[in-house]
């Protein structure tokens, strides 16, 4: 069962989670639900620091044994920094998606976009559905 | 999709399930890396039901087969397993597979799950058009194969058997009972580990699984699915047919030289020579990765900025830890330790050439 997805932030129909901070920077990764319909992450491919991305382009590729998946940037900005642990334990994103396995941060262009992600409560229910 | 009889035990046991080749099959049960080194340190029980198994027999059983099949069959004793390839014309790959010789004029070809109507109706043409006194039967719907690998499988399949394990040598095989249905047991597999593949009608399979899950549960084995088959096989340097070659590719392009027989005449062999003569121009290779990511199915190999080939299987490693894969290159740059590159997305990821196997185990 995957953990419950965290109130204080916000979530993309791709997976994704975006802990967005008052100055303009977010954390992104992909949830715990995204990680258990990967199993085993074994590479995680991350952008440069200072590349820019629109929302829904790939930001990073992350990889099972078997599957090789893209994480589609859920907001528009720049990447100010990535996270280099995954580059040795890519298995922390298995162990902790919501926390120790964040992917990038960014400096968003256009926070209002932001208003197009779900809340924990709708995200629950999106995976409800996609469930059955 | 078609169900093989064991596929609401895979539910049961929350698998996750996929099309192989139009086939539902358990890719995984818990994940691929658990299940892989679970197979190599104690044992993993796969459902390979889906393979498709043909019987020859008759007074020209061996005369067809000995046209069909790469591998010289002539010295080929009772209880003995071949591994063969299945040629066009051409000299191009139809199928590898097995050929178990069950008595004089009696044979088993054990095949790969796509190619098998492909295999059925090729070899039943040329017994029609040669005219060879031989009975040939599909029997792959009423048979039912589970492969049992592992260092453990021995102690666990003896557990359930009156046959002699310990004395079975590796690709031989027995009549004998598992669980107290007829069954034959071939010390074989497709995993680079000791273990057996067993055979029986597909109505009983589902039982014999229940009781070697009893028996190997215990001693540590697993159930385990394709994507671990795929990884163990990898490592064992093992080709995947539809993957790694087709009927584009001879065997002598990739490493299978050791079962065609130079002395003797077989469907391709004149192609095989011509082609020999004319020189072989690419070559299946080893291939490890030494700079980040991971070489996948498709990806180019360049040696500098030359394009050299193609990765046709590609994977992490669950034992050795890194990424390693299978390609097909211009025979010029096969040499083992050869600077390679693979273009991974947008980059280009240093690599090197190996020697298979990837994996040995050690006796």
């Amino acid at each position: 069962m995957s953990k419950q997805n965290p109130k204080d932030r916000l979530y993309s129909r791709e997976h994704e989670w975006v802990v967005y901070y008052e100055d303009g920077t977010a954390t992104i990764g992909i949830t715990d639900y995204a990680q258990e319909m990967l199993t085993d992450i074994v590479f995680v491919d991350l952008p440069e620091i200072g590349r820019k991305v629109v929302k829904k382009a790939t930001v990073a590729v992350v990889e099972s044994v078997k599957s090789v998946s893209d994480v589609f940037a859920p907001v528009s900005g720049e990447v100010i920094d990535v996270n280099t642990a995954l580059e040795e334990t890519p298995e922390l994103i298995n162990q902790d998606a919501f926390g120790e396995g964040w992917i990038v941060r960014m400096r968003l262009s256009n926070p209002e976009e932001l208003d197009m992600l779900l809340a924990a409560a709708d995200y629950d229910e999106m995976l409800k559905e996609e469930k059955h | 999709m078609k169900k093989t009889p064991l596929y609401e035990k895979h539910v049961a046991l929350n698998a996750k399930i996929i099309d192989f080749g139009g086939w539902a099959m358990p890719v995984q049960y818990t994940n691929v890396i658990d299940e892989h080194r679970t197979t190599r340190s104690a044992a993993g029980l796969f459902d390979i039901c889906h393979m498709g198994e043909i019987e020859v027999k008759g007074p020209q059983a061996l005369d067809l087969l000995q046209l069909v099949l790469t591998r010289n069959l002539a010295d080929q004793a009772t209880g003995q397993v071949k591994l063969s390839a299945l040629l066009n014309e051409e000299g191009g790959v139809i199928d590898d597979l097995t050929v178990y010789k069950m008595d004089e004029n009696s044979y088993l070809l054990v095949t790969n799950a796509t190619p098998r109507e492909r295999d059925w109706q090729w070899i039943k043409a040329i017994r029609d058009a040669e005219k060879f006194d031989c009975d040939l039967k599909d029997i792959s719907d009423n048979t039912g194969k589970l492969d049992l690998q592992g260092p453990r499988s021995e102690e666990i399949l003896q557990k359930l058997t009156e046959a002699d394990l310990k004395t079975m040598r590796f690709y031989h095989f027995c009549k004998s009972h598992v669980a107290g249905f007829p069954a034959i047991i071939s010390r074989s597999g497709y995993t680079g580990e000791d273990g057996f593949e067993i055979y029986a009608e597909s109505n009983v399979i589902g039982e014999i699984w229940d009781k070697v899950m009893a028996a190997g549960v215990p001693l540590g084995m697993k159930p385990a699915g394709l994507g671990a088959r795929d990884t163990l096989r990898l490592e064992g340097g093992m080709m995947l047919n539809g993957q790694d070659m087709d009927e584009s590719v001879s065997p002598l392009e990739v490493p299978y030289s050791w079962i065609v027989d130079a002395h003797k005449e077989f469907i391709g062999s004149a192609a095989l020579r011509a082609k020999q003569n004319s020189g072989i121009r690419k070559k299946l290779v080893g291939l490890e990765m030494t700079g980040r990511g991971i070489a996948r199915h498709g990806y180019k190999v360049f040696f500098k900025t030359q394009e050299i080939g193609v990765v046709t299987s590609g994977t992490f490693s669950p034992t050795l830890n890194k990424a390693i894969g299978l390609a097909f290159i211009n025979i010029d740059f096969s040499a083992p330790d050869t600077q390679i590159e693979v273009a991974i997305r947008d980059t280009m990821a240093m690599a090197k050439i190996v020697k298979l196997p990837f994996y040995k185990r050690s006796k």
